[in-house]
């Protein structure tokens, strides 16, 4: 394991080894157990320090009594200790919030989905709490439960608010409707083969989950991928990232009822989708990245001929929206998000960026041949709906000049792809920085090399944990806007 | 604004003339269904079931050792595993995509059709709605792609409306249920709700692999195994996703304005 520092830590040190680390300007990632025997489980922290391509990975053990919960000192690890406790059993002392999240639509069990046959340790899965909302009082405060079933085309989520007249005094959303248990799903594939689930996680994040997942199991069986693969999968990368972002200008329009803007943003959106489909066979760039390499060849030309109008079209458009004053002051100071809480609560991709947190997988942990092809990273400092556009701008811009680069220089010779060998009970990690942000798979294999257990980290996850502080105290004619320039998916969070 | 008009009128119509003119459909280069010809099968290989997540690929045991394998569309999930695990060609790609059904069985590949198309005429005469439709659409525990590509039907490109076909907000009124995703269990009450509140006659499509069949989830824990034995189903249209110009030739079968080209697992051609 070549990605991450296996560090051993008891439960005694973990306060303080939080404390050192976020003391350092580090940041917890993600936070998972797993059950090396079905007796001994194990909790994983996963960090980053900054100036460090390796991530960090604390191992607790966590097979007797209760672990301190970590939530007060980094709160976005606060959801990743409730789905610890619902999915693995294993209990947090001093969490804030102990109640069920990802399961909370379940009927519920007496261990979670996630403990093996034989484990033994009394499970918190069975009496972990149903998750309440907060009591209000007051005759002029309205409940609103919105959805699951909402209008227009759209995922299913349950918006709740408490409101009075347009403002909003509390916002919950249940987001896990449509957990489909994906990391259960993984247990027992074989490690190729795995990566065609990890494609179906978030549909439109298709080519990140792969190429996360893709990593983290050269990583584990010691996997060098030739040059020409790691060169086509940042292509396939920036292509992905760009038809998400054309969407995003598309919807953003839809929601300031920006109607010409709408339709030309999902045009061009729909245009690069049908450059996928002649690059790669797939509009959404299946079926391109697996372990080892890519299973296909991209047809370059294709996308080079396709690149070319699109960036004539996207400096018409972002030309055009600038100077739509009726779209601007709906964006202007809607919803910021200050840079303290994007940090705390875990914000990643665009959204921490137009908080001012310039952090980038691509720049700041390398992979695939982002190393050769360096990507501009954008930011700025307002942190609202405006600079949630502005980040996303010029990271498509930066994405079809990248895509341009590429090409331009010339996609290395060589093999496609180089087969992993199987290493049993070996254990990795893979990253990648999608339209949404950071996407982490940590994989372990089995004694036949199969997959044991696989976490599952989404940009969306992040980012709908921090949404809901941007809604409290905002007001309602604002709320479709805010949603639009965070740019979430549900698929992504609720697995 | 009027620089938003100026730019809309001097752009013009972005609009495809498929399906009623042309054939501008959109999707070219896109990878479909794989084709099937038992034929070119080698006696005792199973290299394509092996490598098949979701079983659209199988042997029945009962049919000795050197059987051919039995195959599913409606399972499928397009990953074009097959076609390279494949020693003889008996998996080859293709680009085929018109897969909306209206009986699950023709999604199944067989060397005699399941139905033909004469039996589908006195139906379509007895169509309530011949031309206009609404759609209410429920995601059921999708991955976003899905809704990706029904998104994609009111881009300019696309431009349902000109078909007269509409996506609606109330199930009240809807004639069409359109279903994505496993049906998970927390998902299952919302989608038997909506039904209900659809105004009849009403139909359902179940809209890519995951709601034909389940896909790469279908009956875990958390999910179920697609809409059969929990709604009625008019048209199946697996694919995952089932491309935009896919589920616009499944709207127009319901119409009964398009023909049905998938039958016995294998498309017209």
């Amino acid at each position: 394991m070549n990605n991450c520092t296996l560090k051993t830590v008891t439960r005694a040190e973990l306060n303080a080894a939080a404390a050192d680390l976020l003391d350092h300007g580090g940041c917890m990632q993600v936070a998972y157990a797993w059950f090396p025997r079905p007796d001994a489980p194990e909790l994983r922290y996963i960090s980053t320090t900054p100036g460090q391509r390796e991530f960090m990975s604390w191992r607790v053990d966590a097979s007797k009594e209760p672990v301190a919960s970590l939530a007060a000192k980094s709160p976005l690890l606060g959801w990743h200790e409730r789905e610890i406790m619902e999915m693995s059993g294993i209990a947090f002392a001093g969490h804030p919030e102990p109640e069920r999240l990802v399961s909370a639509f379940l009927p519920q069990t007496a261990r979670g989905p996630l403990e093996p046959g034989g484990a033994v340790h009394a499970s918190a899965a069975g009496s972990l709490a149903a998750p309440t909302l907060p009591q209000m009082s007051g005759k002029h405060v309205q409940l609103l439960p919105f959805g699951p079933v909402r209008a227009d085309v759209v995922e299913s989520a349950q918006f709740i608010f408490y409101y009075v007249g347009e403002g909003i005094l509390h916002y919950h959303p249940n987001l896990f409707l449509k957990h489909r248990g994906m990391e259960k799903q993984f247990e027992g594939i074989d490690i190729e083969r795995g990566v065609l689930l990890a494609e179906r996680v978030s549909g439109v994040d298709t080519v990140a989950h792969a190429l996360a997942y893709a990593q983290a199991v050269e990583d584990a069986s010691g996997c060098i991928v030739p040059p020409r693969a790691r060169w086509l999968r940042v292509i396939a990368a920036e292509l992905e990232r760009t038809y998400n972002h054309l969407h995003y200008l598309g919807h953003l329009c839809h929601t300031t009822t920006l109607k010409v803007g709408e339709a030309q943003g999902k045009l061009l959106e729909e245009r690069a989708k049908q450059m996928n489909a002649l690059a790669s066979g797939s509009r959404l760039l299946r079926n391109i990245v697996w372990p080892g390499g890519v299973r296909r060849d991209l047809d370059v030309v294709a996308i080079s001929q396709g690149v070319a109008p699109l960036q004539r079209e996207l400096e018409r458009y972002v030309d055009l929206i600038e100077r739509t004053t009726s779209h601007l002051d709906r964006l202007i100071s809607t919803a910021p998000l200050s840079q303290q809480l994007a940090f705390d609560q875990g914000a990643t991709g665009p959204i921490e960026r137009a908080s001012g947190i310039d952090r980038d997988l691509r720049r700041d942990h390398p992979y695939a041949a982002y190393g050769e092809l360096q990507p501009a990273v954008a930011t700025r400092s307002e942190g609202d709906a405006y600079a949630r556009m502005k980040v996303r701008i010029a990271e498509l811009r930066a994405s079809l000049g990248l895509l341009d680069d590429a090409i331009t220089r010339g996609v290395p010779t060589g093999p496609l792809l180089e087969p992993c060998s199987r290493v049993p009970n070996a254990e990795g990690l893979g990253w990648a920085e999608s339209s949404r942000g950071s996407v982490l798979y940590a994989l372990h294999f089995d004694d036949r090399s199969r997959i044991a257990r696989a976490k599952i980290k989404s940009p969306s996850f992040s980012n709908w944990r921090v949404f809901p502080f941007t809604v409290h105290d905002s007001n309602m004619m604002d709320y479709a806007i805010n949603e639009a320039s965070f740019g979430l998916t549900i698929s992504g969070c609720a697995r | 604004m009027s620089l938003w008009t100026w730019f809309g009128l001097t752009s013009g119509s972005a609009s495809t003339d498929w399906p009623l003119k042309g054939d501008v459909h959109g999707q070219q280069g896109v990878l479909g269904m794989p084709r099937y010809d038992a034929a070119k099968c080698q006696d005792g290989c199973d290299a394509c079931a092996q490598s098949c997540v979701t079983h659209a690929i199988t042997f029945s045991p009962k049919l000795g050792e050197n059987a051919r394998p039995e195959v599913d569309w409606g399972r499928c999930i397009v990953c074009q595993l097959c076609t390279e695990a494949c020693p003889t060609g008996a998996f080859t790609q293709s680009e085929d995509w018109a897969l909306g059904v209206k009986q699950r069985d023709d999604l199944v590949w067989a060397e005699a059709l399941v139905s033909d198309a004469a039996s589908d005429l006195p139906e379509r005469t007895r169509r309530p709605f011949r031309r206009s439709l609404h759609i209410r659409h429920v995601d059921a525990g999708s991955c976003n792609g899905c809704e990706s590509e029904l998104q994609a039907l009111n881009n300019p490109f696309y431009n349902l409306h000109r078909l007269g076909i509409f996506f609606t907000a109330s199930p009240r009124s809807a004639d069409v249920l359109l279903v994505t995703g496993p049906v998970t269990h927390a998902m299952r009450a919302p989608l038997l709700q909506t039904y209900e509140a659809m105004a009849d006659p009403k139909w359902v499509i179940a809209t890519g692999t995951c709601a034909v069949s389940g896909g790469v989830t279908g009956g875990n824990y958390a999910c179920g195994n697609g809409l059969d034995g929990v709604l009625p189903v008019d048209i199946y249209l697996p694919g995952c996703p089932p491309n935009p110009a896919a589920i616009i030739h499944a709207l127009l079968l319901l119409l009964g304005r398009a023909e049905q080209r998938m039958r016995g697992g294998q498309l017209e051609r």
